[in-house]
C-alpha cells in the first residue's frame, strides 16, 4: 500500500511550455489533485493561458475556457449561472488567474463575483509580477523587487510600495473562505482546497508560484524559494474563514528575510539597510497576523 | 387565433422577446435609456414568470464576458446595454463572434460623450461594426420583440453562429408606448426549440475553448469562417423574415426593407425608426407626382450588398442618411452603399443628422429627397455633408 499525503491522481499531463522550474505548473497541478475531473477551468491572459499548449495541444484533462485578461471573476459567474440554470451543482468552477489578471486589471470583475456569493474557486497564482509579458511590476511585486518596468538603474527605481494584499481583501468582502498556499507546502494547499468544496460559496486562494525567470531563480531552487518564503514569514500560509483568522503553518526555524532574499537576483541590489528595513516590515506584518488570529479566534461564541 | 396586445415600450417589448425566448442567463448592467430593459426582466424574475438567472454583473463589460461563459457553458444568454457600455464591451464583442456564441443583445442607441448626450444616434453600434457582430436596426416597438425571437433563430442556425444586436432608438422606441403583439408561448417555443449546442464546457467531454494558435494556422482559416458565417447569414436573415411571417404573420423584409420603389427614381436609404418619419414624407411626395422611395437597411452586418445593388441598379440618385459621424468622410452606411454601387453611374450622396437625439423632421428629410432629386438631374455637387446644423440656412 502506498501511503501517500497528497492524491495520486494526475489531471495535468506532461508536455506543458512552461519554463524550468515554474512554481505556477505545481499550483495547477496540485489545484487538479484536490479538485479532480468534475471541474471546469477559466484562464485569462496570464502564463498559465500559453503553458497548455499550442492548439491543438492540451495539457489539461478538465474542460478549459480561456478568456480576456481582466474577467476571470464575470467568467466563474457566467459557467456557474449556466450549470445552475442546467441544475448542474456538483461541478467546481474554478478561474486559475496570475497575481495581475487577478489583483490589477481583474479586480474588479473579481470583486463583483465575490460580492454576489459566486459558489466558485478563484486561485491567484502569484508569480509577483506579469511574467507573461516579460516580468513587469504588479501590485503584488514585493517591495524591493527588480522587475523591467521598476529597474535599478542609477537613480535605484527598484519597486518602493508594498505588496498588495489580496487575502485582506477579500476579507472584507465577508467571503466564506480565503487562504494563503503555496508550491512548497501542497499537503497544507490541498486541504484547503477540500475544505474549500464543502463551502458553498466563492473560495479566493492566494497561491505563492516561484517564477525562477522572473525572480533570476536557479529552477532547482524553485521550490526551496518558496518554502523561504514561507519559513521567513514574507509569506505565512494562513486562512480565514468568515472573518476567523487561522495560520496553518507555524515556522519552526528561525529565516531571515536576508536569506530568502539571497537565492533571488531581483532583490540583490539591496543594500544591508535596505533589507534590514523590509525585515522590520514582515516583522510587524507577523505580529499583526498573530494578533489578529488570537483576536478573532476570540470572537468564536463557545 | 388566440393572441395578447399590449401597450409596451421598445425596452419593455425587447423584455418580453427575451422572456419568450426562454433565456437561461441574463448578465447586465444598467445604463440610460438601457436600464428598463433589465428592470422588466427582474420584474418577471420576482414574479416568478422568467426562468432564467439574472447576474447583476458590475460593467458592461463583464456583463459579455459572463455571457461568454454562459453561452460557452451551453445555455442561451441575454444582456442589454447602450453607448457608453456598448463602448465597454468592445473588447468581449470581438471575443463573443470570435468564439462563435449566438448571444443576442439588446443595444438601446445613444450618443456617445463627451459632451454628455443620452438620445438618440447610432454612433455606439455603428462603431462597433468590425467585431463580427451581426447588427440589426429596428423600426417600432413590435419590430423590436420580434427581431429578439428571430435573433435567436439566425444566431443559433449551425451555418451563423454568430452574436447578435437588435438595436432601437434611445427614448423614440426605449420610452415610447405603441401596440404590441405578444406571441404565444407555445408557437415562440416550436419556432425557438431548446439551445443545445454541439461543443460546451463539460467535464465529461473535456475541451479547450480558444487556445493559441500560430501564425502558420488555423487562426486565419477560423477568421475565414466567421467571414463565410456572415454571408450565409444574409440568406439566413431573409429567410428566417418569412418563416416568421408564415409562424406569426409578420414580415420585416428581412435584411432589407423596401418603400414604395415601384417606378422611384430618388431613393433615399436610411435605418432605424426614422425610417417611419421618412415613409410619411415619400408619401406625402409621392402624392405630388415625384417618384420617390425608400430603401430602410435592417441588417448593416452583414452588409446586404448583393441585394441592395439590385434594388438600387437603376435608379436615377441616391441619397444615405446617416445618423452617426466618422471625422474625416461621410458616414458609414453612405461609405458602404457607395462602394455598394460602384462602377454603376447612380450619383450617391451622404447626409449626416439628428447625432445627441437632434430631431429629423419630415421638413428636413422633405430638403433632403429635393437635394437627392437635385443630383439626380444636375450631378453631384458634394460627397456628403452635415444637415440640421444650428445656423444652417442651407438645412
Amino acid at each position: 500500500m502506498k501511503n501517500l499525503t497528497i492524491p495520486e491522481e494526475e489531471y495535468m499531463l506532461p508536455g506543458h511550455t512552461a519554463c524550468l522550474g515554474c512554481g505556477a505548473t505545481l499550483a495547477m497541478r496540485y489545484t487538479l489533485k484536490a479538485l479532480g475531473k468534475n471541474t471546469i477551468i477559466t484562464i485569462p491572459a496570464c502564463c498559465w493561458a500559453v503553458i497548455p499548449g499550442v492548439y491543438p495541444s492540451r495539457t489539461l484533462e478538465v474542460p478549459l475556457l480561456y478568456t480576456a485578461f481582466e474577467v476571470t471573476g464575470a467568467a466563474v459567474s457566467g459557467i456557474r449561472q449556466a450549470l445552475s440554470a442546467k441544475g448542474i451543482e456538483d461541478v467546481n468552477v474554478v478561474g486559475f488567474a496570475g497575481d495581475g489578471g487577478t489583483a490589477d486589471i481583474g479586480i474588479q470583475s473579481l470583486s463583483g463575483a465575490v460580492e454576489r456569493g459566486e459558489d466558485i474557486f478563484y486561485i491567484m497564482y502569484d508569480n509577483e509580477a506579469y511574467m507573461n509579458t516579460g516580468i513587469q511590476r504588479s501590485s503584488s511585486t514585493p517591495k524591493g523587487a527588480w522587475t523591467t518596468t521598476t529597474q535599478v538603474g542609477k537613480v535605484r527605481d527598484w519597486k518602493k510600495e508594498k505588496k498588495k494584499n489580496m487575502v485582506e481583501i477579500m476579507a472584507a468582502h465577508g467571503i466564506p473562505y480565503t487562504a494563503t498556499a503555496s508550491i512548497a507546502f501542497p499537503e497544507d494547499f490541498i486541504k484547503k482546497l477540500e475544505k474549500g468544496k464543502k463551502i458553498k460559496g466563492p473560495k479566493f486562494y492566494h497561491v505563492f508560484s516561484t517564477c525562477p525567470t522572473g525572480w533570476l531563480v536557479s529552477p532547482n531552487k524553485s521550490v526551496e524559494v518558496a518554502r523561504l518564503a514561507v519559513d521567513s514569514k514574507v509569506f505565512p500560509l494562513y486562512e480565514v474563514e468568515n472573518g476567523i483568522y487561522n495560520i496553518t503553518y507555524m515556522p519552526k526555524k528561525e529565516v531571515s528575510v536576508k536569506e530568502y532574499f539571497s537565492l533571488q537576483g531581483r532583490f540583490r541590489h539591496l543594500t544591508e539597510d535596505e533589507i534590514n528595513e523590509i525585515q522590520k516590515e514582515v516583522d510587524e506584518s507577523w505580529r499583526i497576523l498573530i494578533e489578529k488570529e488570537k483576536w478573532s479566534k476570540s470572537l468564536i461564541k463557545v | 387565433m388566440i393572441f395578447m396586445m399590449k401597450m409596451l415600450t421598445g425596452n419593455y417589448a425587447s423584455a418580453w422577446g427575451a422572456k419568450l425566448a426562454r433565456v437561461k442567463v441574463v448578465a447586465a448592467y444598467p445604463i440610460t435609456p438601457q436600464t428598463t430593459i433589465v428592470e422588466k426582466i427582474a420584474e418577471f424574475i420576482a414574479n416568478g414568470e422568467f426562468e432564467g438567472r439574472y447576474i447583476r454583473v458590475e460593467s458592461e463589460h463583464s456583463a459579455m464576458a459572463a455571457c461568454i461563459a454562459a453561452e460557452n457553458t451551453g445555455v442561451r444568454t441575454f444582456t442589454a446595454t447602450s453607448s457608453q457600455g456598448l463602448a465597454l464591451m468592445h473588447e468581449m464583442l470581438h471575443w463573443a463572434s470570435g468564439a462563435r456564441l449566438p448571444i443576442v443583445m439588446s443595444v438601446v442607441n445613444r450618443a456617445l460623450g463627451p459632451p454628455w448626450s443620452i438620445w438618440s444616434d447610432q454612433q455606439d453600434t455603428i462603431s462597433q461594426r468590425d467585431t463580427g457582430w451581426i447588427q440589426i436596426y429596428t423600426e417600432n416597438n413590435q419590430e423590436v420583440l420580434d427581431s429578439i425571437i428571430m435573433a435567436y433563430r439566425i444566431a443559433e442556425n449551425e451555418n451563423v453562429l454568430l452574436p447578435i444586436m437588435v438595436i432601437e432608438d434611445a427614448f423614440i422606441l426605449s420610452h415610447t408606448m405603441e401596440p404590441v403583439e405578444i406571441p404565444e408561448q407555445e408557437k415562440v417555443d416550436m419556432f425557438l426549440p431548446e439551445y443545445d449546442p454541439r461543443y460546451k464546457l463539460d467535464p465529461a467531454v473535456p475541451m479547450g475553448f480558444g487556445s493559441l494558435v500560430m501564425p502558420e494556422g488555423p487562426f486565419m482559416e477560423y477568421k475565414f469562417k466567421g467571414q463565410e458565417a456572415m454571408e450565409n447569414a444574409m440568406n439566413i436573415i431573409d429567410e428566417v423574415d418569412m418563416l416568421y411571417k408564415e409562424n406569426f404573420g409578420r414580415s420585416y423584409g428581412g435584411t432589407v426593407e423596401e418603400y414604395r420603389l415601384d417606378g422611384a427614381e430618388n431613393v433615399l436609404v436610411i435605418m432605424g425608426s426614422v425610417a417611419s418619419t421618412a415613409k410619411d414624407v415619400v408619401d406625402k411626395l409621392r402624392n405630388e407626382g415625384k417618384n420617390v422611395g425608400l430603401v430602410r437597411i435592417r441588417s448593416f452586418r452583414p452588409f446586404p450588398y448583393k441585394r441592395l445593388r439590385y434594388i438600387l441598379k437603376n435608379r436615377k440618385s441616391v441619397g444615405v442618411f446617416d445618423r452617426s459621424y466618422t471625422f474625416g468622410y461621410g458616414g458609414a452606411l453612405f461609405t458602404e452603399v457607395r462602394s455598394t454601387l460602384y462602377g454603376l453611374s447612380t450619383p450617391v450622396k451622404g447626409y449626416i443628422g439628428g447625432l445627441g437625439g437632434r430631431d429629423i423632421t419630415t421638413g428636413l428629410l422633405e430638403k433632403i429627397f429635393m437635394d437627392i432629386i437635385r443630383i439626380g438631374n444636375e450631378g453631384i455637387d458634394r460627397d456628403y455633408e452635415w444637415v440640421g446644423l444650428i445656423g444652417d440656412k442651407r438645412w
